[in-house]
């Protein structure tokens, strides 16, 4: 083969390479923030009048829950402060809040903090933990006034 | 927090468009080696792009039916590195005369076999933190089988194959795996104990003994079984894996802390009492000293593979004119110097950003997971792949002691091709159930999840009476 295709070839593999690095670097624009639709925060007014979906709800001002309250179950009446540390229900002696209840598992589940919300996940329990009647398979948000049941223990946050 | 939700899209068909890209990568790389050589006899060429296009674009299809809000991005990428390779490997074997291409195209077609069965048989990630304590016997099992007498061999000082018929496999590969699989249980169960009992040091908190039990076990013994089989690099690697996933589940700066302290004083141990860690120090500090060049398991591999790379330069001299068979074990640890070579400092560049965007999406995806399990798995074998690339890289390049690690899905080696092909497909797994619509979505995951609802409410149905 003629010495100059053959380096033409060569400089094309290189240009072919990087093809496919920045073919890859665009594909992930969306991930990468460059692109206006993967942009966090507030919708301009412009994007709202083109995907009317985004506009958020009209929520009123959540107030950040300051402790739990247990409404059923054994401890019934006692309620716990909130200081942005996960709590931890369960049998075990080491779970921050020890359920004495044969229907919990030893590490049942765990409430913890993210951002201004707080959040629910199950910890792989026997029977399941429970927000409202559906039961978690993953991480959940909990708002005050919605009821978490463990076992025979039903909870509460409260603002 | 106001975020703006985009609808999940299955990005199927963008994939389908970078494995093509891929694949053109690959089979122009494969043209180079081919057309470089006197006789062009390019049936070599058409036979193993062709199964590597198959097997690709089997992966691709079935990633449509199994998983399809997986990462578009991840499976490109791996076939460009693992084309690559072959073509590299098949240039080394026009040059000796050997025939290792073949057998790792072989390896190629089993890894992607066994990645896609993961890809069927597990459907949810979710399904191996069941495994957690069986992952932590099989990690034992798996780094203890080539201390067996008649299974184990020795090669190269380290005795970390076991041989099978034809086949010599390192176990050891596969352990990266189960190890990570028993962190991501472990730690996230125990996270909240792990996190928030024991006393303050200072600014540091220490866990208690008793929570940290089973983990100091696990890494006492992959870092115990590996001094014994004079492994260095997989040392390194589980260590490593071992500090990023304490890290990760507790974010706490101390363990990295302490995993560093670790580092410098089992580095100065090693360094001063084990032979061949020594020797590794010097050949790295003293390289271009001719005594050091010349003696036997010396520096005349790395500086071979220096040299090579200067040849290259900036373009390289083009794949398939240069000589990078001069360097021992060109086409497995020092693969990188031999694209150095040939491809130039703009060829690996691409390569390492290819390694960087991998490692990347790993790391997106345990972003996206919304399972502390899933989160730490992820993240765990994507460090396992990115530190891989950096012992390897950076020993070839001299910025670190050269340690035998293989770069992953370049390297001639079947077991590392084949664990980090399931470390892809796992990957895949967990962005899939990471992207996929949570609610209404119709997938095998729901299936599994509302099968597992199911027996819950029976069973305390049953407890009820």
């Amino acid at each position: 083969m003629n010495d100059l295709v053959l380096s033409l070839f060569r400089l094309g593999f290189l240009v072919l390479i990087w093809l496919l690095v920045l073919s890859v670097v665009g594909s992930m624009r969306r991930d990468l923030a460059i692109g206006s639709r993967a942009r966090t925060g507030k919708p301009s007014a412009r994007e709202l009048k083109k995907n009317p979906e985004l506009a958020e709800p009209e929520v009123p001002a959540r107030k950040a829950a300051t402790s739990l309250e247990v409404v059923e179950g054994p401890l019934a009446g006692s309620s716990i402060p909130l200081r942005g540390q996960p709590i931890m229900f369960g049998r075990a002696q080491d779970a921050t809040v020890v359920l004495d209840d044969d229907y919990a598992s030893g590490r049942h589940a765990r409430l913890f903090p993210q951002g201004s919300r707080w959040f629910i996940e199950d910890l792989g329990s026997t029977n399941g933990t429970f927000v409202g009647d559906n039961q978690l398979s993953r991480a959940q948000a909990v708002e005050p006034g919605q009821r978490i049941r463990i076992g025979k223990t039903v909870l509460e946050l409260k603002p | 927090m106001t975020e703006v939700q985009t609808a999940p899209v299955p990005r199927r068909n963008l994939e389908l468009l970078l494995v093509l890209l891929a694949l053109c990568v690959g089979g122009a790389a494969f043209y180079l080696v081919g057309s470089s050589t006197e006789d062009v006899d390019n049936t070599d060429f058409y036979v193993q792009m062709g199964i590597l296009a198959a097997l690709s674009l089997t992966v691709h299809v079935l990633l449509r039916i199994f998983a399809k809000y997986a990462d578009p991005v991840i499976l490109p990428i791996t076939i460009a590195l693992n084309s690559l390779g072959l073509a590299m490997i098949h240039r080394i074997d026009l040059a000796k005369g050997t025939s290792q291409s073949a057998r790792q195209l072989l390896w190629t077609a089993i890894a992607i076999v066994i990645a896609s069965v993961v890809l069927w048989a597990i459907k949810d990630h979710r399904l191996l933190r069941r495994f957690t304590y069986i992952a932590l016997l099989l990690s034992v099992v798996l780094l203890l089988l080539p201390l067996i007498p008649k299974l184990g061999v020795t090669i190269n000082g380290a005795r970390i194959w076991i041989r099978m018929g034809m086949f010599s496999l390192q176990p050891g590969e596969l352990a990266k795996i189960t190890l990570s699989i028993f962190f991501a249980g472990y730690l996230s169960s125990n996270r909240d104990l792990i996190l928030m009992a024991g006393r303050k040091f200072g600014p540091l908190q220490l866990p208690r003994l008793r929570d940290m039990a089973p983990m100091v076990i696990a890494w006492l013994l992959s870092i115990g079984v590996l001094v014994v089989q004079r492994d260095l690099g997989s040392a390194i690697l589980f260590f490593g894996l071992f500090i990023v996933m304490i890290y990760v589940a507790t974010a706490r700066i101390s363990w990295v802390l302490i995993g560093a302290l670790m580092v410098v004083a089992g580095g100065i141990v090693a360094g001063l009492t084990m032979g061949h860690v020594t020797r590794r120090l010097d050949v790295w500090l003293n390289a271009f000293d001719p005594a050091i060049y010349q003696a036997k398991g010396g520096s005349m591999q790395i500086v071979e593979g220096l040299f090579g790379m200067a040849d290259g330069g900036l373009f390289g001299t083009g794949l398939g004119a240069g000589s990078p068979y001069r360097v021992p074990l060109a086409n497995s640890d020092m693969i990188i110097a031999s694209f150095g070579e040939e491809i130039g400092l703009i060829g690996v560049a691409a390569i390492i950003l290819l390694y960087m965007l991998l490692v990347s999406r790993g790391l997106r995806a345990a972003l996206g997971s919304a399972d502390t399990f899933g989160k730490l798995l992820a993240a765990g074998l994507s460090f396992t792949l990115g530190l891989q690339c950096i012992v390897i890289i950076g020993g070839v390049t001299r910025l670190i002691p050269l340690t035998g690690l293989a770069t992953p899905f370049m390297a001639a080696g079947g077991s590392s091709l084949l664990a980090n092909w399931i470390i892809i497909a796992l990957l895949l797994l967990i962005s899939h159930n990471s992207r996929r619509p949570k609610t209404g979505g119709v997938g095998p995951t729901d299936e599994f999840a509302s099968a597992s609802t199911a027996l819950t409410s029976s069973t305390k149905a049953v407890t009820k009476k």
